[in-house]
């Protein structure tokens, strides 16, 4: 369980003004002067010490990523951060940026400063209407002060920072998708190799990194590596925005600790599962792409990156859907089918054509009109389509499929066949 | 030098060179539908997916750079299922109407279908449909065939240069279209049906009419512009149905422009088959008995002096030495092969050839084209300097008339003024081309067939000199030729002999009545009405200009019809080979000129194909070798003189109809209103 003085994020609820005024109250932009002189390679080793992992769901070591980033180049070098937030069941980046946009500046800066960027980039999800006043009110703030723009904070260090508004895409989230729409483009992933460290934003060095991972850096530089890599589990550091959400009594954002038992995050934070703990069935634990977890493993897992993949899921972008037996798992496994199909840019041959596959049989699962069989091919095309494409998108589709079979398929095979019964 | 493992065996490849390139180094076959050698990678179709060592997954060998150490497996039963997944899919939606497809028998996805097709679909759902898209007369679509692998796409941005094709929508409403409903304006659009790996993009004049293998095949030479490139017809009975390239990476890469590809159709129409003879004014079909009298009884006693020959603008080699050798038995030097009426300096070889050759484009640092358009005159060489433009954002000035050429220019005027500058240094633009590593100069054979050509001539040859654009190793000067017979009638000499006439004085000769006959062989671009009085004597294959003006007419064969030599505007000597008879009483025409010089009295001293191209060997050693190109030595060439400030006018007005094939095609016909015509705005009462 987080201690409140180990909290990163001091104003998640938006008790206080979001602006730079209140944000210094909170502790914002201490001692930046001194932690950009502190230099490049002390930011990026400190980054790397502290065992942040990216916060927005393939839970890479930021610092190791910063790392890439070539050095001594001549010419623009970008920090692209990503806060394409689309992830269902997932509202964590939009709590910084409507409410703590100073944090996210900063960590910008010294992100920046740790990359060698030239430029830093935010891009918003376009339906993040409200948080992108914020953060653009935040921006102008910043520059007012000097903390950015030309000698950042004093230091003979410049940077620029710009808010780019996205047009409403899941895939544009996917950092090459995203590099390629804010060059003007249609969102469609990138193939890797080259990585956007090589070869990035306007075919420049560039590193992409998630809202909360950026947002941490301040309080990581400021309080040390050593704090940071305290909380949580070895591997495993640091605290976390969770969003719990579904049939909670109350639905909640809330920072805390990597590693906290599931159990107690919804029991403690959101009001425990609605009719109590043993009306759970089901839980995805990390954003609607991650495979779901059925009530005996919810009992015992921890929240975090192993410990979730330990059981065949993953911490995604902490993302906590909450399914008591009132839900209809199938039903709802068959809508996030329609909506990884419907958010499939259409580059590579097994997403485009496999996911409205997939999701046609879900319907037909769903509904009832499918043979038991088809749960078979419905499987063999899941793994048909996974790790075969540009992007994890397609991965993203199969695996809430796959994680539903794996611990429910005898209820949903009975469900076929008393379908049939009652059709016959 | 990385080295990598595939399969077991070790090979070493150049850096930069991906798993699928060293793959086709050890001659293993990767299955693939949007990868393609001239475009760039897109990795979406997932067909080449092969192992790769300390990978959890398969990984597109279409994207994926060779490096050191890395073990690739390609036939394991990983990689063998990844395969038969990615099939499956694409032909999830893929219509099922291959005994009715135009791509059957050479589609890349049947041939795929065969080794990683199940036998069978799983899926009970309904195929996808996507509405067809008119791309205009040329390119017939069937879009829910399309498996979305973008080569098309990539193809109009990266070689033909017109950003109109893209993929609208998402996910499985992703589609192919023209950005918005308009057809393809680009002179290369035809190779988007070769580059298509499947059914969508096909031909429109050849839809449903025949199947691949009933096709007799011949590789041949094109004629329709003086790049040479190389193509193979397709005739099936006595009729061309198609023309595709061929691969030359010297010349034509694997590309050929529209008209080369659809004007065939114009090969069976307006045709001559018979001899004609004018009797009453008016042309009487005839047999070459009577047309052969016919030419003999007005020959009779007519001075040398006064009988002249122009040869066109398709006529092989072997005809033009004929024709020059049948006019120097009549006493006449009044013969030329430039019926546009050029005159410039055609003593030194290296003053008419495209020097730096087609290839050597590759390695311009710097383009100076001068009263050109190479996209219209010859949009191979266009999409050669295109490609060598995306490499190395090449630096480019024009002088001529500012037209879209699908890569940024400096405009420097246009008429010829600059050159003044250029040749003296002042021009900005000459330190440019001196400081280059190999810079490249074009001249436009429109350019030179102005009154003033000479000059030019002379001009352009002091600008090379004077910043040194032919230097040791490099030839920088090049002449783009208009015609495909210009060049081999330059090098056999079809040209005035002493005292002789060319193309503008027996034009002024015949309506002075200086001229009696005139033998045109195969022209068709002059202005007949210039001719006067002048017993007029047509060989050729097309009821064309020529044609109407004649009082003999004698029925020669298309290129397709004959076994011939043609050289570029390179110099590169190829021979073009017979794909079918030519139609009714027409003859090869060496034969024809053979034959009628036996009637005259004259005969000429070979009987069959080997003895006349002896007789051009002996002419000319360039017609002694094979087809492998000589290069010529600098020399001086040109006069100089005055001049004309004049601006360059375009050559080509009409892309699509620029001789006596094209004229009678009926595909460019409508290439004409769909691309040309509705240039010049539509009023109300069109359509």
């Amino acid at each position: 369980m987080l201690r409140d003085e180990d909290r990163i994020y001091t104003n998640l609820y938006g008790f206080e003004g979001s602006d730079l005024k209140s944000a210094r109250a909170r502790g914002d932009w201490h001692g930046a002067k001194e932690i950009i002189q502190r230099g490049r390679d002390w930011i990026v080793s400190e980054v790397k010490d502290s065992g942040l992992r990216g916060r927005g769901g393939a839970g890479f070591s930021t610092g190791l990523k910063w790392s890439f980033m070539p050095k001594n180049v001549k010419g623009p070098v970008y920090l692209v951060v990503n806060g394409d937030e689309g992830e269902p069941g997932t509202c964590k980046d939009r709590e910084i940026l409507r409410h703590d946009p100073h944090k996210l500046v900063e960590g910008a800066l010294y992100a920046s400063v740790g990359i060698g960027a030239t430029a830093a980039y935010i891009y918003v999800r376009g339906e993040f209407k409200r948080e992108i006043q914020a953060l653009e009110r935040a921006v102008a703030e910043a520059y007012e002060a000097g903390l950015i723009g030309k000698n950042a904070c004093g230091t003979d260090y410049s940077l620029d920072i710009y808010v780019h508004v996205g047009a409403g895409a899941y895939v544009c989230g996917e950092e090459s998708a995203l590099i390629e729409s804010l060059e003007g483009k249609k969102g469609q992933p990138r193939s890797k190799p080259p990585f956007p460290a090589q070869v990035g934003l306007y075919s420049r060095p560039t590193t992409v990194n998630n809202v909360e991972s950026i947002a941490d850096v301040p309080a990581i530089l400021r309080r040390g590596a050593s704090w940071f890599s305290s909380i949580g589990r070895p591997k495993n550091h640091g605290s976390k925005i969770f969003c719990i959400s579904g049939h909670v009594n109350t639905p909640c954002t809330v920072e805390e600790s990597l590693g906290i038992p599931l159990r107690e995050l919804i029991e403690k934070h959101a009001g425990g599962v609605r009719g109590g703990w043993d009306n759970l069935l089901a839980v995805i634990p990390g954003g609607s792409s991650t495979p779901m977890l059925p009530k005996d493993v919810c009992e015992t897992v921890l929240m975090d990156y192993d410990g979730l993949s330990s059981v065949k899921s993953g911490l995604g972008s902490a993302g906590v859907i909450v399914m008591d037996k009132s839900t209809d798992l199938v039903r709802a496994i068959a809508r996030l089918a329609k909506f990884y199909a419907h958010e499939s840019c259409g580059q590579c041959t097994p997403c485009r054509e496999g996911t409205p596959w997939m999701a046609k049989m879900m319907e037909r699962i769903a509904n009832g009109s499918a043979r038991v069989e088809e749960i078979d091919m419905l499987l063999d095309v899941s793994k048909q389509i996974e790790g075969r494409t540009i992007c994890a998108l397609a991965d993203a589709a199969a695996w809430p499929i796959q994680g539903l079979f794996r611990h429910f398929r005898p209820d949903v095979e009975r469900r076929l066949m008393a379908a049939r019964k009652t059709a016959a | 030098m990385p080295k990598l493992n595939i399969d077991g065996q070790d090979v070493s490849v150049e850096p930069g060179t991906s798993v699928l390139q060293a793959c086709e180094q050890l001659g293993i076959e990767i299955p693939r539908f949007c990868y393609h050698e001239r475009l760039s990678v897109a990795a979406n179709c997932r067909m080449c997916l092969v192992e790769m060592e300390r990978s959890p997954k398969p990984i597109a060998s279409c994207a994926m750079p060779c490096a050191d150490g890395m073990v690739i497996k390609t036939n394991t039963e990983v990689v063998k299922r990844a395969r038969q997944g990615v099939m499956e899919l694409i032909l999830l939606n893929h219509p099922l109407d291959c005994p009715i497809c135009d791509q059957g028998g050479e589609c890349d996805l049947q041939d795929q279908a065969v080794a990683y097709g199940g036998e069978h679909t799983r899926s009970i759902d309904e195929r996808r449909v996507v509405p067809n898209k008119d791309f205009g007369p040329l390119v017939k679509t069937e879009m829910t065939r399309c498996i979305l692998c973008t080569r098309c796409v990539r193809f109009c941005e990266e070689i033909a240069g017109v950003s109109v094709l893209g993929a609208v929508g998402r996910g499985t409403h992703s589609e192919v279209t023209t950005f918005v409903e308009q057809a393809i304006a680009s002179e290369l659009s035809g190779n988007l049906i070769d580059v298509c790996p499947v059914g969508a993009l096909t031909s429109k004049p050849y839809a449903f009419s025949a199947r691949p293998w009933e096709l007799r095949k011949t590789e041949s030479i094109d004629v329709f512009d003086a790049v040479g490139s190389n193509i193979r017809v397709d005739v099936r009975g006595a009729e061309v149905l198609r023309v595709v390239p061929r691969l030359n990476e010297d010349v034509n890469e694997e590309w050929i422009g529209d008209k080369s590809r659809f004007a065939i159709d114009g090969l069976k129409r307006q045709r001559i088959d018979r001899p004609y003879v004018r009797h009453n004014g008016k042309l009487q079909p005839a047999s070459w008995d009577e047309a052969f009298a016919a030419i003999g009884a007005k020959l009779k006693g007519v001075p040398g002096a006064k009988i002249a020959a122009l040869a066109g603008d398709m006529v092989d080699v072997e005809a033009m030495a004929a024709l020059k050798d049948l006019m120097a038995a009549l006493g006449s030097a009044n013969v030329d092969c430039r019926q546009d009426g050029a005159r410039f300096d055609t003593s030194a070889r290296v003053g008419y050839l495209f020097n730096t050759t087609i290839v050597g484009l590759e390695q311009a640092d710097a383009l100076l084209v001068i009263g050109a358009d190479p996209r219209v005159e010859a949009p191979i060489v266009n999409a050669r300097i295109r490609k060598r433009y995306r490499e190395s954002a090449l630096g480019v000035a024009l002088i001529g008339q500012a037209v879209d050429l699908t890569y940024s220019y400096q405009h420097l005027g246009e008429g010829p003024e600059p050159l003044v500058g250029l040749a003296d240094g002042s021009h900005p633009f000459a330190a440019v081309l001196k400081a280059a590593k190999n810079p490249v100069v074009i001249l436009g054979a429109g350019a030179l067939a102005r009154a003033d050509g000479l000059a030019l001539q002379a001009l352009v040859r002091q600008v090379v000199e004077a910043n040194e654009v032919v230097r040791e190793g490099w030839n920088g000067f090049n002449v783009l030729h208009l015609a495909a017979a210009r060049v081999g009638g330059l090098d056999i000499g079809f040209l005035p002999g002493a005292g002789g006439r060319d193309t503008r004085s027996i034009l002024e000769g015949a309506q002075a009545g200086e001229i009696e006959v005139v033998y045109l062989l195969g022209a068709d671009e002059i202005d007949a009405s210039r001719l006067g009085k002048a017993f007029v004597i047509y060989q050729g294959h097309h009821g064309d200009r020529g044609a109407h003006r004649a009082d003999v007419v004698l029925p020669g064969a298309a290129y397709t019809e004959k076994n011939a030599t043609f050289v570029n505007t390179e110099g590169r000597v190829q021979r073009a080979r017979q794909a079918l008879y030519p139609v009714g009483e027409a003859r090869e025409d060496w034969k024809i000129v053979r034959a009628l010089s036996e009637r005259l009295g004259c005969t000429l001293p070979y009987d069959n194909l080997a003895q006349v191209r002896g007789r051009m060997a002996a002419a000319n050693p360039v017609f002694a070798g094979g087809e492998e190109l000589v290069a010529a030595p600098w020399q001086a060439f040109g006069t100089a003189g005055a001049v004309d400030p004049a601006p360059f006018a375009p050559v080509i007005e009409n892309f699509y109809m620029t001789d006596p094939i094209s004229r009678a095609s009926v595909t460019m016909a409508k290439c004409t209103e769909a691309f040309v015509l509705s240039r010049e705005g539509k009023t109300g009462t069109h359509g």
